[in-house]
């Protein structure tokens, strides 16, 4: 094979792209679709919970274009990290889609469906056996950390996909996975070298966000050969630059020249970029460095807790010169008023009270520069995280009611400090969740963590009369 | 002098998964990138008092071929820990926009 082509929709599954540019992709005849269905950046709480970043609605509607047109074609289509966390919870809602959406337009196919979600005696196993190691930085992990754990998903490479091609299937859906290993399992599998596939992944699996100026999340289109691949957006608005191919891997990585998948280091020290028109550009000299151990990148979430949140605004500057020492003496006044009303029932380790000052520093926190408040009024975010959400509400409106009538010298009389703007002053947040886990898995080989199942959508003998006509 | 944001056409943060941070500070022509790399002052060990970090905990690369000059550091707070006030990482830059270019 000379040359393999690439149609990455959009850089999120339920993010959205342009079904014109879908359709302009499609016409250059792509030999299978990917996409990227997840990330750890909407936070812990969507791992922990079961609940995805994207709307049910807006994924369907992606989804549909997506499967519609990969089956029209009769090309694979490839979606990672389901759900946006990739763990069993998530693929099963992503998979449902699938299935409402094959039964609305009377599709047949052969799915297939890869878990990433992991037992805990096999991570307790692996542990034991020294084969759960920190990258860095790492919370401390141990068995006690894996029970507490909601959920801890492993993050794919790029085997399972070919497995699941090998074994016929027309779409694949996986839990938690590399980005970049949904893109280059098929290049990889026909013989590209894997340095081209890998690099080509990286720019495809954010859609068109490697492009000069993206205005909307949109579609990209790569073309893979012996020793480069050149990257396009369908849309002859949007315009690729050698520049922004570059920049592309500086974005959310740690290192911009080596990134790093379960079975080996893509180093990029050496890639070449040049222009081919003024909207498509030559990627070369990209290196693919076999690791000596298949690793597989842990990502958990635990549950800390419930939350309840108070905002509230201050406007008196006699309040405002002091917010420093008043907020300390809230803070005092609050744990002082929860001892009395739980007594021995609560200890101060079992709650946790935030206090943040916007206005002052509620982006950075510590690391602020800026000490002086230029502010003529500060907005206070005050949380409250308890073992339940009835605590957790109780002590919010310990927060509320302490806050209101905080006096400072400057004034005699009762003040009422805290201008509340929600009736009830508390909005409750349910759950909240951290990340527990930054390591990886050192296992037998590169499927054992993920679990794959076929399922026939419509029927087989419709799949056949489909290739027949 | 010149303030580093009127030099960059892109100064940004953002998580590099949940425990790292990552700032990009990209240049939309040689000359200003050239100057700003020559000049010296942004350096690792800018980025580490910026952030109140060792030296030894940044990772610093100047990225010739994209124009850009890149630093990534352990996130202050883990991502969507109790204290962490930035779920994305995307507002820590700010103190680097007021570095001066000379």
């Amino acid at each position: 094979m000379e040359e393999m082509r690439i149609l990455s929709p959009t850089g999120v599954c339920g993010s959205g792209f342009l079904e014109e540019s879908f359709e302009k992709a499609l016409a250059k005849k792509p030999h299978f679709i990917g996409c990227d269905g997840g990330s750890t950046d909407p936070g812990p709480s969507h791992l922990g919970s079961g609940q995805p970043a994207f709307p049910r609605e807006a994924t369907k509607r992606d989804l549909r274009i997506m499967l519609l047109g990969a089956r029209r074609i009769d090309v694979p289509l490839l979606i990672g990290s389901a759900g946006t966390a990739g763990g069993d919870v998530h693929l099963d809602w992503f998979c449902d889609i699938v299935h409402e959406i094959a039964a609305e337009e009377g599709l047949s196919f052969k799915l297939a469906k890869i878990h990433a979600e992991q037992k805990h005696d096999y991570l307790k196993k692996r542990l034991r056996e020294g084969r759960i190691k920190p990258l860095q930085p790492a919370p401390e992990f141990n068995e006690g950390v894996i029970d507490r754990a909601s959920c801890i998903v492993g993050m794919m490479g790029a085997e399972p996909y070919m497995r699941a091609l090998e074994a016929g299937a027309d779409v694949i859906v996986a839990g938690r996975s590399s980005d970049t290993a949904i893109f280059a399992s098929i290049p990889v599998m026909r013989g590209f070298p894997e340095g081209v596939a890998w690099h080509m992944g990286k720019i495809l699996e954010c859609g068109a966000a490697a492009v000069v100026s993206r205005k909307t999340p949109d579609c990209m289109f790569a073309w893979v050969r012996k020793d480069h691949f050149v990257v396009e957006a369908p849309d002859e608005r949007l315009r690729c630059t050698p520049q922004s191919i570059a920049s592309h891997s500086l974005y959310e990585n740690a290192d911009p020249y080596k990134l790093v998948e379960c079975s080996g280091t893509l180093d990029l020290t050496d890639s070449r970029y040049e222009a081919v028109s003024d909207r498509a550009v030559k990627v070369s000299g990209s290196a693919f460095i076999h690791a000596p151990r298949y690793t597989v990148k842990l990502e958990g979430a635990e549950k800390v807790g419930y939350q309840s949140v108070i905002i509230g605004s201050v406007r008196d500057p006699f309040i405002i010169r002091q917010i420093d020492n008043w907020v300390e003496q809230l803070e005092g006044r609050i744990h002082a008023r929860v001892k009395q009303i739980y007594g021995e029932r609560m200890s101060p380790e079992q709650y946790f009270i935030n206090i943040r000052i916007y206005g002052k520093n509620g982006t950075m926190g510590p690391l602020e520069p800026v000490k002086e408040i230029r502010s003529h009024e500060l907005c206070l975010v005050i949380e409250a995280t308890a073992p339940t959400q009835d605590i957790a509400s109780s002590i919010a409106g310990v927060v509320r009611h302490q806050a209101l009538h905080l006096p400072i010298p400057e004034w005699s009389g009762l003040i009422t400090a805290l201008a509340c703007p929600y009736n009830p002053a508390h909005l409750d947040r349910g759950a909240v969740y951290r990340f527990n886990v930054n390591h990886v898995v050192e296992p037998d080989d590169p499927y054992e963590m993920f679990p794959t199942e076929y399922v026939q959508i419509g029927t087989a003998s419709k799949q056949r009369q489909r290739a027949a006509a | 002098m010149t303030m580093l944001a009127n030099l960059a056409r892109l100064i940004r943060s953002k998580n590099a998964g949940p425990f790292e941070l990552t700032f990009d500070i990209m240049f939309d022509d040689a000359a200003k990138y050239r100057r700003v790399k020559e000049s010296g002052v942004l350096t690792r060990e800018r980025i580490a008092a910026c952030y109140g970090l060792e030296p030894s905990q940044v990772k610093f690369f100047l990225c010739d071929n994209a124009l850009a000059v890149k630093a990534s550091i352990p996130r202050p707070c883990f991502q969507g820990d109790l204290r962490d006030a930035d779920g994305h990482g995307g507002q820590q830059y700010a103190p680097l926009m007021d570095i001066e270019v000379p």
